[in-house]
């Protein structure tokens, strides 16, 4: 069922843009339209491009965001986080925490 | 545009109904939510798009391209491991293995870890473990990774906590000993709330789920709001979701406030208003499938409710479409025609930011 409701109106998490856009509703509390402007003014792309993998799969291998597929060496978890929080100039309480331990 | 069309009941019940019937579902429905939480019915458009969407041939339905939303999930990953009464299929998989096949393998917008009991209770004497699970979890995902679990007051009377039952002092007429005791467990709950969530904001956590919130009551309502003032004090950066368990609050004590609004019977526009005020980042609105009605029927109440919710605040709504609410059938295994026409019009019609 998850599936179905992910399938007929989700983002696509991190096969798109789906995570950039729900850190902005939870950290900024953005309704799901200046969310989706915000991330795409960030990264550079058109609203619609947002949930276009063939821009989103190669975008977030170039900024080290993280991807679906796996990439050796490339950033993902905590690594991509950082890079997320980064990007879209917000604090996520886990990269915070990484980093007061790497000073 | 067929005149027959397949639809279910909300048992899932596949069923032909006649386009003037699904209508006179729609119709019926919306009137009825507007009535209850004097709310406007939708719009002759609404309806007309609602029909449109009931009438699809498909399958499967979508959103149109560029109206797609964030769905956040209450625990969706435990659903790879657990058993047939939490929704699950019964792979012997890991918490953490099953929270990055949710991300990965499933491209979930947000993904989530809980205690297998899904209430907070049970939480606290073994916080240590879910942190350490936790902060573990976090080092790998890349979506935003909640901490979600409901309030449950429920679990704090007898026999299963330590206050008397109220569910035996008011057919008693012990009213306001009924009241005393929810008040009390309403206060522990909230201390627990508070406790597993400062433990778990120590150690990175990117967001807190309070799922489910006021199941027995006003008091377990005012439990989970005053929790998230208290944690809004002493953690500004927390993100907390808060999600509703009906779509009025069960006035069980009936005399509850918060920021000097009575809970009881509160409708999800009001809910979503004082779960704002408190601190909430996202409010998730919750209405009960009848499984009497068409699922055009429960859809276009949910509908209802959810349009209104959206225009009253500022923060992001979604919408709780899991087994039985928000117009998905009350069944083990929810047909998909159902769950994606449900998806596709509280998107759509009810602008809801998210499900």
């Amino acid at each position: 069922m998850h599936l179905a409701h992910i399938f007929a109106c989700g983002m696509g998490g991190i096969r798109t843009s789906g995570d950039l856009v729900a850190w902005m509703q939870l950290i900024k509390k953005m309704k799901i339209p200046a969310a989706k402007k915000y991330v795409a003014q960030k990264l550079g792309v058109q609203l619609l491009d947002l949930t276009n993998e063939e821009v989103m799969r190669q975008l977030r291998e170039d900024l080290g965001i993280g991807t679906i597929t796996s990439v050796a060496g490339s950033p993902k978890g905590i690594r991509a986080k950082l890079k997320v929080a980064e990007l879209l100039d917000v604090p996520i309480n886990s990269v915070e925490l990484f980093k007061s331990q790497i000073k | 545009m067929k005149n027959k069309i397949f639809t279910r009941m909300g048992d899932g019940e596949l069923v032909s109904m006649s386009l003037e019937e699904i209508k006179e579902d729609i119709t019926a429905a919306t009137q009825d939510a507007a009535q209850r939480a004097e709310i406007p019915e939708l719009t002759a458009d609404e309806i007309e798009q609602l029909l449109n969407i009931m009438a699809e041939p498909s399958r499967a339905v979508s959103v149109v391209a560029g109206q797609e939303v964030i769905v956040t999930d209450d625990g969706c990953s435990m659903s790879f491991y657990s058993g047939q009464d939490g929704g699950g299929v019964g792979v012997p998989m890991s918490r953490l293995q099953a929270v990055l096949t949710y991300e990965r393998a499933c491209a979930a917008d947000t993904t989530s870890m809980g205690h297998s009991d899904y209430s907070f209770k049970p939480v606290k004497p073994i916080i240590n473990f879910e942190m350490n699970e936790y902060y573990t979890a976090s080092m790998m995902t890349t979506a935003p990774f909640l901490y979600g679990a409901q309030p449950n007051m429920g679990l704090y009377f007898q026999p299963d906590g330590p206050q008397p039952n109220p569910a035996d002092l008011l057919p008693r007429g012990k009213i306001k000993e009924a009241q005393e005791v929810q008040e009390a467990a309403a206060e522990q709950l909230r201390q627990d709330l508070v406790f597993v969530g400062k433990k778990l904001n120590g150690i990175g956590c990117e967001g807190l789920n309070f799922d489910t919130s006021g199941s027995a009551g006003d008091a377990d309502y005012w439990a989970a709001l005053q929790a998230i003032s208290d944690l809004k004090a002493a953690a500004p950066d927390l993100p907390i979701i808060m999600g509703g368990s009906g779509e009025f609050v069960l006035g069980m004590h009936g005399e509850v406030t918060f920021n000097g609004r009575q809970l009881a019977g509160m409708y999800p526009h009001e809910q979503a208003k004082i779960a704002e005020a408190a601190g909430a980042g996202i409010y998730g609105v919750a209405v009960g499938t009848n499984t009497n009605e068409s699922v055009a029927w429960n859809i276009a109440r949910t509908l209802t409710f959810v349009k209104e919710a959206v225009a009253a605040v500022d923060i992001p709504v979604h919408v709780n479409v899991g087994m039985g609410v928000g117009g998905v059938p009350m069944m083990e295994a929810p047909p998909i025609d159902s769950v994606t026409r449900a998806s596709k019009s509280l998107v759509q019609i009810g602008k809801a930011d998210g499900l």
